[in-house]
């Protein structure tokens, strides 16, 4: 029923659902003016969404390794950008991009530039040949080109360690939406949250999260643009804010200057509420150091090129040249949402910080401040704190604390827009949480399955046989994620970031020289990913523990430093050792040419 | 040269002026940020602020194209693009 007519049929498809959902939020808008509960349309938007994504999952269930891995290479190159898009744009993108933006300015904005970049060296450096390769899996590809089992446990081992870092920050993500739109306990919410990303992948495999993640990006998108063009247009700051907001960015320069960033006492900062902050960096100014800044975008650049859920995505394309071609689209789709997010984190300042808008607090009476309805609202989700430190009855910009996802939560709420909006943003926030969360577990549970389980344990276990391992490994890692999320231990953003230093560490080089050097060989590689994996993890426990660093490497850009020893390790220990045999020369050579079978042929 | 080496050395020069280009907007700029960004760059933002929000990402973007075209034509030309569409 969905095969083949349905790769055809595909933008009719998601034509209707994108009115379909359209049609959805201006019934929820209607049912507001009648009348309708906050607390309802937010479990509305997000009951409806998630059950859909349920639906599609289930209707993609399969039982073949090709569509259960890969999606039976057939998804075309529009639709694979949007899925990796959906892929990429985590939980952390979605609520706390603007949010870093706005407080911290250039130093931040490193991470844009980062999470952008990289998908150059995706497209030049790897997708394309790794698509040649014709494997399941990255650690497929490590295992098949350098041989012998040990590389490919270890290529497992580095996925392992860098996605599972992510997951846990996902499925915290959804467990924190599901609790706030549901109002239900967030150690329960979790396992919600958990189970909306099961059904979308536990049945269809590749399939299912591919054309889920299709549906939960265009859902994303719209809940993130809606409201930027929709504020800009109410503030009167230009109807495509993109182009329009040089005035307001400079007239934030201007009040900036007025009010000075004034630092407080740690006294006075005690009365602050844990995680909110201040406004303390300029916004458009460079306030960061050329290294600080480049180091970072580095980091992330080369950690994008390293991450296995992204890659594996290009697996599923037609052909190599689909593949290519496919990055570009990925990186158009992510760049939709990233290139919005200064302009919301400028509107959301401004409308706050300047004096002269109706929304504008600083300057007014504190009372006047605490008086407001939506200032309530939000000190009590203890996202928002104001405090009359130097006593003179008067809001001061050091005086006004905001946590990081208000941005995105909260302005349009400051801006005047009706609830409607509120609920589509928990849902967008919802799609972006679950689309990262559900590639990350399965690209665990698919190296697991495939390269430990069929490649080194039982080689001779049948098609059902794998599948069904494949899916127990799924909801066994999706539970282990799930359990160390409720245990809250660090920060959304924290340790997405370093998701992305261990993925550099261990994979980058043995992924590039795979390709690019044909003298690499298998001890090499296994040296370049044991000694980047550990030589980066104990840079990070130093650091952590209050080592000093050096070359302005910090923890989260410890990656460079297991990059480099990564490399190191790999080209003395190759050249050290013999080069590779004829048959992985030319299976080299064939990589380089797009035309021709794939190497390693239908498994 | 048999045609698999010139098609690879194609092919290499390909991704040298790829990373050549990826290097100036990725890396190079932001060695001169604060310099930069006294000048009033596209749509009146200030320069590296405009790199960050949109200039960078938008010529990866292009970049990515780019690339692949060029490759699809210096595939085609050795004869080793694939048969079929995308």
């Amino acid at each position: 029923m969905i095969k083949g007519n349905f790769i055809d049929n595909l933008p009719k498809v998601y034509g209707i659902y994108t009115g379909g959902f359209l049609g959805f939020i201006i019934i929820m808008s209607i049912a507001e003016q009648m009348g309708m509960t906050a607390k309802t349309i937010g479990i509305c938007f997000v009951a409806f969404t998630v059950a859909i994504y349920a639906i599609i999952g289930y209707l993609s269930r399969t039982a073949q390794a090709d569509a259960y891995y890969v999606a039976g290479r057939q998804v075309p190159t529009v639709f694979n950008g949007m899925a990796t898009a959906a892929d990429w744009m985590s939980g952390a993108s979605f609520v706390a991009m603007a949010g870093g933006i706005y407080f911290k300015g250039y130093g931040y904005m490193a991470l844009l530039v980062g999470w952008t970049g990289g998908y150059v060296l995706v497209a030049s450096l790897l997708a394309p040949y790794l698509r040649k390769f014709g494997c399941y899996t990255v650690p497929d590809f490590i295992g098949t080109r350098y041989g012998g089992n040990l590389s490919r446990f270890m290529a497992v081992v580095v996925l392992t360690v860098a996605s599972f870092t992510y997951v846990t920050a996902q499925i915290n993500a959804t467990g924190t939406i599901a609790s706030v739109a549901l109002d239900i306990p967030f150690q329960y919410a979790v396992y919600v949250g958990l189970i909306s990303i099961l059904l979308c992948s536990m049945l269809g495999g590749m399939r299912g999260v591919t054309w889920t993640q299709v549906a939960q990006y265009i859902v994303l998108i719209i809940a993130y643009l809606l409201p930027v063009f929709w504020i800009s247009n109410k503030m009167g700051a230009g109807f495509f804010p993109h182009f329009m907001l040089a005035d307001e960015v400079s007239r934030i320069a201007e009040l900036e200057a007025q009010f000075g960033f004034v630092k407080n006492t740690a006294e006075n900062l005690k009365e602050v509420p844990k995680g909110l902050a201040g406004i303390t960096k300029a916004h458009s100014a460079v306030n960061a150091t050329p290294w600080a800044f480049i180091s970072l975008a580095l980091a992330m650049m080369m950690g994008t090129a390293s991450l296995p859920h992204v890659m594996m995505r290009y697996f599923t394309t037609p052909s190599v040249k689909a593949a290519r071609k496919s990055v570009g689209w990925s990186l158009f789709f992510i760049f939709l949402l990233y290139s919005s997010a200064p302009m919301l984190a400028t509107l959301s300042k401004l409308s706050l910080i300047d004096p002269s808008l109706p929304t504008g607090i600083i300057g007014k009476s504190i009372t006047d401040v605490q008086a407001i309805d939506w200032y309530q609202n939000w000190n009590q989700a203890n996202l928002m704190f104001v405090s009359d430190f130097n006593g003179n009855g008067t809001l001061e910009l050091n005086e006004f604390f905001m946590g990081g996802k208000a941005v995105v939560l909260a302005t349009p709420e400051i801006a005047g827009l009706p609830y409607v909006i509120s609920g589509l943003v928990a849902a967008g926030g919802m799609a972006a949480a679950m689309s990262t969360a559900d590639g990350l577990i399965l690209a665990i549970a698919n190296a697991i399955s495939h390269d430990v389980y069929y490649k080194i344990i039982d080689p001779k276990a049948e098609t059902a046989k794998r599948l069904v391992v494949a899916r127990v490994l799924l909801v066994v890692i999706g539970f282990a994620g799930a359990t160390i999320a409720a245990l809250e231990i660090q920060g959304i953003l924290g340790s997405v970031i370093w998701a992305f230093d261990f993925a550099m560490s261990g994979l980058f080089f043995p992924l590039v020289l795979g390709v690019w050097w044909k003298r690499a060989n298998k001890e090499g590689a296994i040296a370049g990913m044991a000694l980047g994996l550990v030589s980066g993890a104990a840079y990070l426990v130093w650091v952590r523990t209050g080592g000093s660093g050096f070359l302005g490497i910090t923890q989260l850009t410890f990656g460079i430093f297991g990059s480099a020893v990564s490399l190191v390790a790999m080209v003395v220990v190759s050249l050290m050792t013999s080069e590779p045999s004829a048959a992985t020369q030319r299976m080299v050579d064939e990589v380089r040419v797009p035309a021709g079978r794939s190497i390693i042929g239908k498994q | 040269m048999s045609k698999q080496e010139q098609h690879w050395e194609k092919s290499k020069g390909l991704l040298m002026m790829t990373l050549a280009i990826w290097f100036v907007f990725s890396i190079g700029i932001f060695l001169f940020g604060a310099e930069m960004n006294e000048v009033t760059g596209p749509f009146g933002y200030p320069l590296t602020y405009w790199f960050t929000c949109q200039g960078s990402l938008g010529i990866f973007v292009i970049l990515i194209f780019w690339f692949a075209n060029r490759q699809e034509k210096i595939d085609e030309e050795f004869g080793f693009s694939e048969r079929g569409d995308d």
